[in-house]
């Protein structure tokens, strides 16, 4: 990595790593606030973007193959996968799977290979960057709170859509105000009531679509960006350039690569069936 | 005590709290399921999705709250 420290010396363990947190963004330096809506992260849009399309070319050309004959390997590992995510959706969402099911699938092959980057070394993607001009490289679009939040609130936006024409609009309005405690009584005193409970159950319905957009999208960041930090941790190792430092760094990169294998494909299955849940909630009648 | 010193020891409760949780939570559904799968072995494969659903869906916020931490580490955004 070409980094100069304050004396013109290799990089200090922290600069190494907060250098490898910087975004390839539009300002062309990494973010200095929190919270920055007038940046781009151009890293995370196009391996996002290279990851879609090699997984949207992965289950297309299995879809060209299909005979009516006995099926090749390939296309019987596909058809295990959409059977699978098929089998989920028909038992979450009671209703028709017919956009649902693909969703699903695509959200789960998607992120499966956009949380796979983080299997890359950690500085080969970066170094080859550097070779044509971009200085700062973050290679797991997943690792940027950026994109698994848009997921979510895409899975959001889906669950209001199907609770919208499954309830019809009135009855989507009916169930904010309410779900969860009930529509309340409807003769006597307690009528007058009736609106602190409306408000009650607004708040409720408000606040439990909230938690559960923040929690999926936060979840899967989570995972992902305290993967990607424990690799950059673990290649400080290496960059002690000492036997121990080899060895250990083969070791225990080695045992946290094989553990992230695990962890990148249950976050997948986890973001899919949790798709696949919060749109058949939607589906619920009260 | 230096301000460095607090932020090693805030991440240092945030990783350790969190872990505490995550691994309560985890014990108790994995003694369960172990349970569930000993009195009727059926229906241990069903229940193993379900398992491992429910453990990524309890080290959720364990996670977040070591990404949490590890931004204090590395990039603590309240410094200068």
């Amino acid at each position: 990595m070409a980094t100069e420290g304050a004396t013109g010396a290799a990089p200090t363990a922290s600069e190494y790593i907060v250098h490898h947190l910087g975004h390839a963004n539009t300002s062309g330096k990494p973010q200095q606030a929190i919270i920055d809506f007038t940046i781009i992260n151009l890293d995370t849009v196009f391996w996002s973007i290279v990851t879609g399309l090699l997984s949207a070319w992965l289950l297309h050309r299995a879809a060209r193959m299909i005979t009516s004959g006995v099926p090749n390997r390939y296309v019987g590992a596909v058809e295990a996968v959409l059977e699978f995510v098929h089998e989920q959706a028909r038992s979450i969402v009671h209703g028709n799977v017919s956009y649902i099911a693909p969703l699903a699938l695509i959200t789960f092959v998607w992120i499966f290979f956009m949380n796979a980057m983080d299997l890359l070394p950690v500085d080969l993607l970066p170094w080859l960057g550097s070779l044509v001009g971009i200085h700062y490289q973050r290679v797991v679009p997943t690792a940027d709170l950026n994109a698994p939040m848009a997921m979510s609130i895409v899975v959001l936006g889906a669950s209001i859509y199907y609770g919208i024409k499954i309830k019809k609009p009135l009855g989507f309005v009916h169930e904010l105000f309410t779900a969860p405690f009930g529509a309340g009584p409807s003769s006597g005193v307690g009528i007058l009531l009736k609106p602190v409970l409306w408000v009650v159950n607004f708040a409720m319905q408000i606040i439990e679509y909230l938690a559960k957009t923040v929690s999926l999208g936060m979840r899967l960041f989570g995972n992902m960006f305290a993967g990607e930090l424990i690799f950059m941790l673990i290649a400080l190792l290496g960059a002690t350039a000492t036997v121990w430092g080899f060895g250990l760094h083969f070791v225990s990169g080695l045992a946290w690569a094989i553990f992230h294998i695990l962890i990148i494909t249950l976050q997948a299955f986890i973001f899919m069936m949790l798709t696949l849940v919060y749109v058949g909630q939607a589906h619920e009648k009260h | 005590m230096t301000n460095v010193g607090f932020v090693a020891i805030a991440c240092g409760l945030i990783i350790g709290l969190g872990a505490m949780g995550a691994c309560l939570g985890i014990g108790n559904m994995g003694g369960k399921y172990i349970e569930g799968a000993a009195r009727q072995p059926e229906l241990m494969d069903k229940l193993q999705t379900k398992m491992f659903l429910l453990a990524g869906l309890i080290d959720a916020a364990f996670l977040i709250g070591v990404g949490i931490a590890m931004m204090f580490a590395f990039a603590n955004p309240f410094q200068g």
